[in-house]
């Protein structure tokens, strides 16, 4: 039988930077797109807010408790200042202390995730204990009573959210990196003499770069709720104006009893929208990273085409 | 049965750790923190109460060891020290006067949730990309992504002050006398629903989602489809081969977001002036109570740790696997 | 002949596919599984589909009882089962088609049995969901079932995860031949056994088949094995049927060169050593045509320079 002469078609396509596919992914997906907008808006209104609204937010503006109105949108609080003003300043705070308690706690979590899975063994063991045991303790009682001995001011808010927070990311990122560490590369780049430096941080993290995201996402919620949640107690910094501090005086000031919703409406409304953006594209991220989460699909061509096409 | 020594040691580390925390931070404050808590009790605490205090916050001269020694000691025995603002009761009566709410509304709450949310989280899975996994989810994260707090004081705005349905603080109406009455019972329930309700309404998206998730992972498993190859009915598949392998992961996450509902219901207490240990906590702070807010921060942990322990139990009895170990 | 007239035992024969096609469908494009491939399957009569990993054997299980997972899907073709169109079945129909008329021994007994619920309770159920039994007497006929296939009935009450790997492939097949099935569809079922244990289950098989007088379609890509229990058996390659003739014929003449192949790369246990020969590198087989019959019985798909696609440096191999 004669033979075509034809040369394999060798496999050169150049292996495709996992990034590639997953930022497309991520930018076409509406969950993310929408996530994205809303954090672009609320970044920039924190970044303007004293070009917006200049002075101090928390001067005496105009009489106590005004409804909403043309001169102030969203009304005036007990003590007469203007609410608006207060709420867009606010996101300055929270978004701040957000944004650094994410990211020391993802930080955190990622030291102790490649370290335990690089180093096994007993300081695996010593630190997945450690790990343990801070997301056992209940959170808030935690958060309390290390506010309440600790000096008060912004510097101690954002240690004791990282101290509480930092746990959830490191179990995380530890059972990832292990899985990766499991596989043959790492194995390769071990037998071959590469510094544990390098192994750790240019092997295994690059391969976790989607958890870590959502890790980081998931951490910045964390620290807005629970900076909020501080702050209403009376433990935050109560000099700063934030959302949570903003909630405080509302509850200090009987808002509720008195009926001024308007007071303790916005801040609430806009930690909900942060959180929520946050958690769509942590959702979207999600869905491009694990296929069996995504929309099913229905096929392209039907059974009666290809009984048509098959009988000719 | 290793597996559940494994764990109580497990947890017995954790307390010990809590023990420690609670012993090292008044250390580790600025100042001194007894004539502080001196002048607010307005001169009327005695001597020995004072040295007591001193013991407890490490104010004396002993050296570190014995006094760490002395207060395990003494957490063990029961002597939690004296509240000072609600002087001179000790402690532990503070506590224990109180904590019954706490369990209540704690207790009502995320049976309800965990419950509820589970079977959400079921049916959407069962039904992927129909009207429960649709349209539930992202309005369940939605709200859940309220602070616990600002969903309560909505709710009290809402129905307890607008609408009247329901009383806005405490857990019953002041001046009625707690019996084992209907009347009573009654009368906390209107109180609860509130509260409850928060704390239902916030944590469920957790619930129904997690268990959404474990059932998608579940179902691709290989026993569900043999079991659907078997010709078993549809309702069969889901509870007795999905479900109950679902609900392994999920009686896990059960366990540590106890935690999580703690702080919630902490907050909630707060905002509805609900006299449990949250509640307390907040006045205690603020009051700089630090004996009482070490006892509360003792106490509320090991609530934790012990039903964690409980739910560790419950896992060995569903999961055949790590029971014949 | 038409490959459907070539039945075993009486005229109509007990599972009848033709022209299946199955599409993995995917966001961009669709890759094609199993590609017009008919086949039918007589009365007690043991059918053996070999191919390598990938070639769609196991699809085409599958998709006789319907349990195709997205993104696969049934893109055309006819299944039908003692005359009952099987594509057309409603979902209550279905189910009660589903392992009263067809059963299936999964290949990993392990993740094809719940790990939550005990044997007993795992056979109970099929008792109870189909005919209708008391749990009492259920629980009794499931003790019967595991004496066939020489369990101690005491196992009842053990989990899966106290089974070695041989009982539990024993109580699947227990399981499959519960409410005796006319056709038992076996994907692989020794694939995850060591070889003393898989001649354990193979007689176990040949033993059951024997008494219970099923039909069998045997998937597996252990060319030896296929023999010794098949009458008729197919190839298949990427998606299509290559050769197809009674397991005896394609074993001492297999005419397609990836029939060759396969059957050199097996050793045989006695006769004089000869070097292995398989499938070299680079050789692929593209467009493959409808079969043929080259003699009575056996069909095999034509080929040449359009159906293969070989390096010439490693031409000697493929034929022998």
């Amino acid at each position: 039988m004669t033979t075509a002469l034809l040369k394999q078609p060798t496999p050169t396509q150049a292996v495709r930077k996992p990034n590639r596919s997953f930022v497309h992914g991520l930018i076409s997906n509406k969950k993310a797109l929408t996530g994205m907008a809303v954090m672009v808006i609320f970044l920039a209104l924190a970044l303007l807010a004293p070009v917006l609204f200049p002075g101090d937010p928390s001067r005496i503006t105009a009489m106590a408790s005004l409804e909403p109105s043309a001169e102030h949108w969203l009304g005036t609080t007990a003590k007469g200042q203007d609410v608006l003003a207060l709420t867009v300043h606010g996101s300055r705070s929270s978004l701040f202390v957000g944004l650094t308690v994410g990211v020391a706690s993802t930080f955190i979590g990622i030291l102790v995730g490649l370290a335990s899975a690089y180093f096994g063994k007993f300081i695996d063991e010593a630190l997945s204990l450690v790990t343990n045991v801070f997301l056992l303790l209940p959170g808030l009682p935690l958060l309390v009573i290390l506010a309440a001995f600790l000096p008060p001011g912004l510097g101690t808010v954002i240690l004791v959210l990282v101290v509480t927070g930092w746990a959830g990311s490191a179990r995380v990122l530890r059972s990832q990196a292990l899985s990766i560490r499991s596989k043959d590369f790492v194995a390769a780049a071990v037998v071959s003499g590469e510094r544990a430096g390098r192994i750790m941080f240019r092997e295994i993290l690059p391969n976790m770069a989607s958890i870590v995201m959502g890790t980081l996402l998931a951490c910045v919620i964390y620290g807005i709720g629970a900076q909020a949640g501080l702050e209403f107690l009376g433990l935050g910094d109560v000099s700063t104006v934030s959302w949570g501090n903003n909630l405080f005086w509302a509850g200090n000031e009987g808002a509720l009893l008195t009926g001024s919703w308007w007071v303790f409406v916005p801040s609430g409304v806009c930690i909900a929208l942060v959180a929520f953006a946050l958690a769509l594209i942590n959702y979207a991220v999600d869905e491009v990273t694990n296929p069996r989460l995504r929309k099913i699909k229905t096929p392209k061509t039907t059974p009666a085409k290809a009984e048509r096409s098959a009988a000719k | 049965m290793r597996f559940i020594l494994r764990r109580l040691g497990f947890y017995l580390i954790a307390f010990w750790a809590s023990i420690t925390l609670n012993f090292l931070l008044p250390r580790f404050m600025p100042g001194d923190p007894v004539s502080r808590m001196f002048a607010r009790s307005q001169d009327r605490m005695q001597p020995e109460q004072i040295e007591a205090l001193r013991k407890l916050l490490g104010v004396d001269d002993r050296p570190i060891w014995e006094q760490y020694i002395d207060y395990i000691h003494n957490i063990f025995t029961g002597q939690m020290g004296v509240s000072i603002s609600r002087f001179p009761t000790p402690v532990t009566e503070v506590i224990s006067s109180q904590i019954g709410w706490t369990l209540l509304l704690g207790g009502t709450a995320l049976v309800i949730a965990a419950v509820v949310g589970n079977l959400l989280g079921i049916l959407a899975a069962w039904r992927r990309g129909g009207a429960i996994d649709s349209a539930l989810p992202p309005v369940l994260v939605f709200i859940g992504s309220f602070p616990y707090f600002w969903l309560a004081m909505g709710a009290l705005y809402l129905f307890g002050v607008v609408l009247g349905w329901f009383p806005i603080r405490h857990a019953f109406t002041d001046g009625l006398e707690p019996a084992f009455t209907s009347e009573f019972i009654g009368d906390v329930g209107a109180h609860l629903v509130l509260p409850a309700l928060t704390i239902v309404l916030v944590s469920i998206g957790g619930w129904m989602l997690g268990m959404r998730n474990t059932m998608i992972a579940t179902n691709s498993e290989d026993y569900i489809t043999m079991a659907e190859a078997k010709g078993l009915r549809p309702g069969r598949i889901m509870l007795r081969y999905a479900a109950r392998n679902a609900m392994l992961p999920s009686v896990t996450s059960f366990g540590m977001g106890l935690g999580f509902v703690v702080g919630g219901a902490l907050l909630t207490e707060v905002v509805f002036a609900y006299p449990g240990v949250g509640y307390q906590l907040l006045n205690a702070v603020q009051g700089l109570d630090y004996p009482l807010m070490q006892g509360l921060f003792l106490t509320i942990t090991a609530a934790v740790l012990l039903a964690n322990f409980l739910v560790d139990i419950l896992y060995v009895r569903l999961d055949p696997r790590v029971r014949s170990n | 002949m038409t490959i459907s007239q070539v039945s075993f035992g009486s005229h109509q024969p007990v599972l009848e596919v033709k022209n299946l096609t199955v599409q993995y469908v995917g966001d961009t494009r669709s890759t094609t599984a199993v590609d017009h491939v008919s086949f039918s399957i007589g009365t007690g009569e043991v059918f053996g589909l070999a191919g390598e990993s990938g070639c769609g054997k196991s699809t085409i299980a599958n998709s006789i009882m319907r349990l195709l997972k997205d993104p696969a899907k049934i893109a055309g073709g006819s299944i039908s089962f003692g005359g009952k169109d099987v594509l057309a079945m409603t979902p209550e129909e279905l189910r009660r088609f589903r392992w009263q008329d067809v059963a299936m021994v999964f290949q990993s007994a392990m993740n094809s049995l719940n790990p939550v619920l005990t044997i007993g309770e795992q056979i109970v159920d099929i008792f109870t969901t189909h005919a209708g039994y008391s749990r009492k007497e259920s629980m009794r006929r499931a003790g019967e079932l595991l004496e066939l296939v020489r369990i101690e009935p005491s196992r009842l009450k053990s989990y899966p995860h106290q089974l070695s790997g041989g009982m539990r492939q024993r109580a699947v097949i227990a399981m499959a031949v519960a409410l005796k099935p006319s056709l038992l569809i076996l994907d692989e079922p020794t694939t995850a056994l060591d070889v003393v244990v898989q001649q354990e289950i193979m007689a176990q098989i040949k033993e059951l088949q024997r008494e219970l007088g099923f039909s069998v379609l045997f998937i597996t890509h252990d060319m030896s094995l296929m023999v010794e229990l098949s009458h008729r058996m197919a190839v298949m390659y990427g998606g299509r049927m290559v050769e197809t003739a009674k397991a005896q014929d394609v074993y001492a003449s297999p005419r397609h060169p990836y029939t060759q192949a396969l059957m050199g790369a097996f050793p045989p246990l006695t006769g004089p050593r000869v070097p292995l020969t398989g499938l070299p590198d680079g050789v692929k087989f593209r467009n493959i045509p409808d079969l043929a019959e080259v003699a009575p019985g056996h069909f095999v798909a034509p080929f040449d320079a359009d159906t293969s696609v070989v390096n010439s440096v490693n031409l000697e191999g493929a034929a022998r």
